[in-house]
């Protein structure tokens, strides 16, 4: 598990540096049985690839979705994901868990 | 994130350096704290808590909400010996989610059927160490009860910033052990930080309860409050 999103972290930074855009959702909160723990990363480029897991499938789609736009404005994000929260999200998770997803852009250093 | 914060962060697990990323979520600033740095940072006292637990996790101090990538390298034991007591520690650090390796040169000993599955390194100790390296989150444990092999190992385990260090044998034969190490220029400070005897002292008997009290030990110096520099 661990190794597994360190990996994610690799890859961030290789497609970083191979001029994609990147952004990176990393699960900061969890309620209930949620599917993934805290720190779980999901890595998505700007064509829409993305690998890791935030929820183990659940509500992959809604962030990615998301990370078109964090890529394109570059303002970090926090969602929040489950049944109980009928605020924002129709997705929920089947297992009846809650999550937070804090979702970012990588920035390319900057030429100089 | 900035790229040179990620490429940071990455270089130092590479390096099996523990470090944490700092996000405050309300403005997304960033920062990388390396574990050297920890002591001297805002947020130590809840950076040191989850780098023991080794636990990514939200934290909110003085009413600031941070998230705290937590990145420690995954632990490992060190042993020299492929003894009785190893056989049965192998099995028990994989229930445990700790690596581990075993150095034996006498090749009787060191055998796949009597180790299935564990890495063994059939070199002397100061060779293999050499190869495999010891750093802060590697825990050392000289099983052979043969100073020509556990000396070796110890020396080596003494100069590095192992977590825990530990050698199986009694009080009389660690006394010899400590004189030695210390015409090998070694001194208290140094060799007082030789868990001796072994283990947490549960009254172990079999093979297996001096590898669940070696282990509980080495769980104790992971994860609880780290030692006061003597």
């Amino acid at each position: 598990m661990i190794s597994t999103d360190t990996d994610i972290l690799s890859l961030a930074e290789a497609w970083a540096r191979s001029g994609r855009g990147v952004a990176l959702a990393t699960v900061i909160e969890t309620w209930g049985s949620a599917p993934r723990p805290v720190g779980s990363h999901l890595v998505i480029d700007d064509a829409g690839n993305f690998q890791g897991s935030v929820s183990g499938g659940c509500v992959e789609g809604a962030v990615v979705e998301e990370a078109a736009e964090v890529i394109g404005d570059g303002k970090a994000r926090t969602l929040e994901f489950g049944v109980a929260d009928e605020t924002a999200w129709k997705v929920g998770l089947s297992c009846g868990g809650r999550i937070r997803v804090y979702v970012e852009r990588i920035a390319a250093e900057k030429a100089n | 994130m900035e790229l040179s914060i990620l490429s940071a962060l990455n270089a130092e697990r590479t390096a099996r350096r523990a470090s944490v990323l700092v996000t405050t979520i309300e403005s997304g600033a960033q920062r990388l704290v390396k574990a050297s740095e920890i002591a001297t940072d805002p947020l130590a006292e809840v950076l040191d808590k989850q780098l023991r637990m080794a636990k990514s996790a939200m934290v909110e101090v003085e009413g600031a909400q941070y998230f705290l990538t937590v990145q420690a390298p995954h632990p490992r034991i060190v042993i020299t010996g492929a003894v009785h007591v190893s056989q049965a520690m192998a099995p028990m650090a994989k229930l445990l989610d700790l690596d581990l390796v075993i150095i034996d040169p006498r090749t009787a000993f060191a055998t796949s059927e009597r180790f299935p599955g564990v890495r063994l390194l059939t070199e002397w100790p100061d060779e293999a160490i050499a190869t495999i390296g010891l750093d802060g989150y590697t825990a050392f444990v000289a099983l052979t009860h043969d100073p020509k092999i556990d000396d070796p190992g110890l020396e080596a385990a003494l100069r590095s910033d192992c977590f825990y260090i530990g050698a199986l044998g009694s009080r009389k034969t660690h006394a010899r052990r400590i004189e030695r190490l210390a015409a090998a220029g070694f001194d208290e400070t140094a060799t007082g930080r030789i868990h001796a005897p072994i283990g947490l002292d549960i009254g172990a008997v079999s093979p297996a309860e001096i590898a669940l009290a070696i282990l509980a030990e080495i769980v104790s110096s992971l994860r609880g409050p780290r030692r006061k520099p003597a």
